[in-house]
């Protein structure tokens, strides 16, 4: 490369530019655009994982898709979905205009709060796993009642700790996003809605919240195409369960495909998968009227 | 920590051109709602690691026996030296080698694609690889982890520490591409002029100019990528088999499978695990977290 180095003033006409964006493509076509059309290829074969690949036209969509497990997997992601959207984002509206103060308590606060981002998904789960068991947990410990449950045991309460926990580890990313979307409002605002004599509340509903549209869009969209990728916390924090109750599409791809070697109806989840994200993607993006950014941060 | 995000995130030319001056919003009055919410959510954040903590630091003969939230009279590292001799040097040093042999070439790539997409704005195919990368940031990993698996068998990597690294480099790349070349947009053409001039090629420009200018960006993204490669779970998962491949997030999750009933000692390994980040986390705050929102910043 270095020969390049001495070329003389004046672009040539045969750029090395191409040449310089050459290896990034290399490793992206191939472990990221070669798996995505396999993944297509994938769902019309049969294949447990090991052994040879046949191909068997729909077998494993029309497996897939006559499955009630379909529907309910769905379902699942949704509500996870919805619910956990709906949790976190009043409370990293809240938390975020909070942390854009300036006391310095706050930013103290902060310091707190931004700790669970630090921590693998894997690791939050299994302090929950033990935190929240029944006979050795923190309740137990307590002897509080209400918190001796059987938290991951019955389908109700395992729902809510997913969502729990998913809101433990994301609002404060979300509030990060929110605390940088209200420090850009104009302070004139709030100045002339001061002198218009509009109270503290009056002023969160009628400048904060409109003036942080975009920020909902962008924090939004991060959520609900994150949503579709929580695996490692639920995969570690109930393996789907109890029953089925927490089996969202990412886990029933992963239990089908390298549990019970099923890869070509897995496959056919996964582009289950890639389509319901790029929908919501284009949809919220449609929404917002301007990029909203993309779907990989969920793993911060 | 309120001013920090944007000065450590673009250069300061960017800010000033851009978007209306950030101040501070006090008006005086207090926010009740907003202080309750925060208060309440210290204590919803710090409970469980506090209690992580000091449970950890119990010795598991007697920890039903105390207060929960009491901090233990004698603290013992007895659970950190069986995590320990559970052999997690060794995953550290996995998590070690695969967060490292990723990072590298994931920045140094996504750096030179950046740079050649900004500098040759009109090349078709600079245009045409430029949209595939931005197609990749809606590409969900777990999506196409059947397929990766597949070819990393066919390669006969299966099962090494290299089948984790190639894959972490490819979804590494879109964000960062789309970050850097956020910075590199903001150079001064004149600068890129004058080095053109004096008679510098793109491959020199491109170290000797863009790379310094743009050195918070690179740290950002470096840190960001860092951090999601390190706490990694599903590729270490499906990737790999023996045990002497595990890294730390499987680690972790094996050895709780293996003392699940040994509270003490699967939250000393939960402690032991985070902590590196966390110490650099105590160091590196304002990077760490502008690393978080790195692509965000509108």
């Amino acid at each position: 490369m270095s020969s390049h180095t001495g070329q003389s003033p004046g672009r040539p006409p045969r750029s090395i530019l191409p040449w310089l964006a050459t290896p990034a493509l290399v490793v992206f076509v191939g472990f990221a655009v070669v798996p995505l059309v396999g993944v297509f290829a994938l769902s019309f074969t049969t294949w447990d994982g090991i052994g040879t690949i046949h191909g068997s036209g729909l077998d494993s969509w029309r497996a897939v898709l006559t499955d009630p497990g379909l529907p309910h997997a769905l379902w699942v992601t949704f509500l996870v979905m919805a619910v956990s959207w709906a949790v976190q984002t009043p409370l990293s509206i809240l938390l975020g205009t909070f942390l854009a103060g300036r006391q310095r308590y706050r930013a103290v606060l902060g310091v707190v709060y931004f700790i669970p981002l630090m921590l693998s998904s894997a690791a939050i789960a299994i302090a929950y796993k033990a935190l929240l068991d029944p006979n050795f947990g923190l309740g137990a410990g307590l002897k509080l009642p209400l918190l001796i449950q059987d938290w991951l045991g019955r389908p109700g309460l395992a729902f809510g700790v997913v969502v729990f926990v998913v809101s433990w580890q994301f609002v404060p990313f979300h509030s990060l996003i929110y605390q940088g979307g209200v420090q850009q409002i104009p302070k004139s605002l709030y100045e002339a809605a001061q002198l218009d004599g509009a109270g503290r509340v009056r002023q969160f509903f009628s400048i904060t919240l409109p003036q942080l549209r975009y920020t909902v869009i962008t924090s939004s969209t991060l959520m609900v195409v994150g949503s579709l990728t929580f695996f490692d916390l639920i995969f570690v924090l109930t393996e789907g369960g109890p029953g089925d109750a927490t089996r969202v599409l990412a886990l029933d791809m992963y239990k089908r495909g390298f549990q019970a070697g099923l890869m070509g109806p897995a496959s056919v989840i996964a582009v289950i998968l890639v389509l319901v994200g790029l929908a919501l993607a284009l949809l919220l993006r449609r929404l917002g009227g301007r990029d909203a950014g993309a779907s990989q941060l969920e793993g911060a | 920590m309120t001013t920090t995000l944007p000065e450590a995130r673009r250069p300061p030319e960017a800010a000033e051109r851009g978007r209306p001056h950030r101040s501070p919003r006090t008006t005086g009055r207090r926010n009740w709602a907003g202080g309750l919410a925060g208060w309440l959510w210290l204590v919803v954040v710090a409970v469980p690691l506090y209690w992580t903590l000091i449970t950890s630091l119990k010795a598991q003969s007697r920890y039903y026996a105390e207060n929960p939230l009491v901090p233990p009279a004698d603290p013992t590292l007895d659970n950190y030296r069986l995590v320990i001799e559970s052999d997690f040097v060794r995953y550290f040093a996995n998590s070690v080698v695969v967060t490292v042999g990723a990072v590298v070439p994931a920045v140094v790539f996504s750096f030179m694609a950046a740079y050649a997409i900004v500098r040759g704005p009109r090349m078709r195919v600079l245009r045409a690889m430029n949209g595939l990368f931005l197609m990749g940031l809606a590409i969900p990993l777990q999506a196409t982890v059947i397929p990766v698996y597949l070819i990393i068998i066919k390669l006969q990597l299966y099962d090494s520490l290299l089948a984790l690294i190639l894959p972490s480099v490819a979804f590494a790349i879109p964000l960062s591409v789309l970050v850097l070349a956020n910075f590199v947009r903001d150079v001064p053409k004149e600068l890129f002029d004058s080095m053109r001039v004096d008679g510098a090629g793109e491959w020199t420009t491109m170290w000797r100019l863009a790379a310094p200018l743009t050195r918070p960006a690179i740290l950002t993204v470096t840190i960001f990528n860092a951090l999601t490669i390190w706490n990694g779970f599903l590729l270490p998962l499906v990737l790999t088999q023996s045990p002497q491949r595990r890294t730390l997030p499987l680690a972790l999750w094996t050895f709780q499978g293996q003392y699940g009933v040994n509270v003490p000692a699967v939250l000393a390994a939960v402690v032991l695990t985070t902590l590196p980040v966390l110490i650099l986390y105590a160091f590196g705050r304002r990077q760490l977290l502008s690393g978080l929102t790195a692509g965000f910043s509108r």
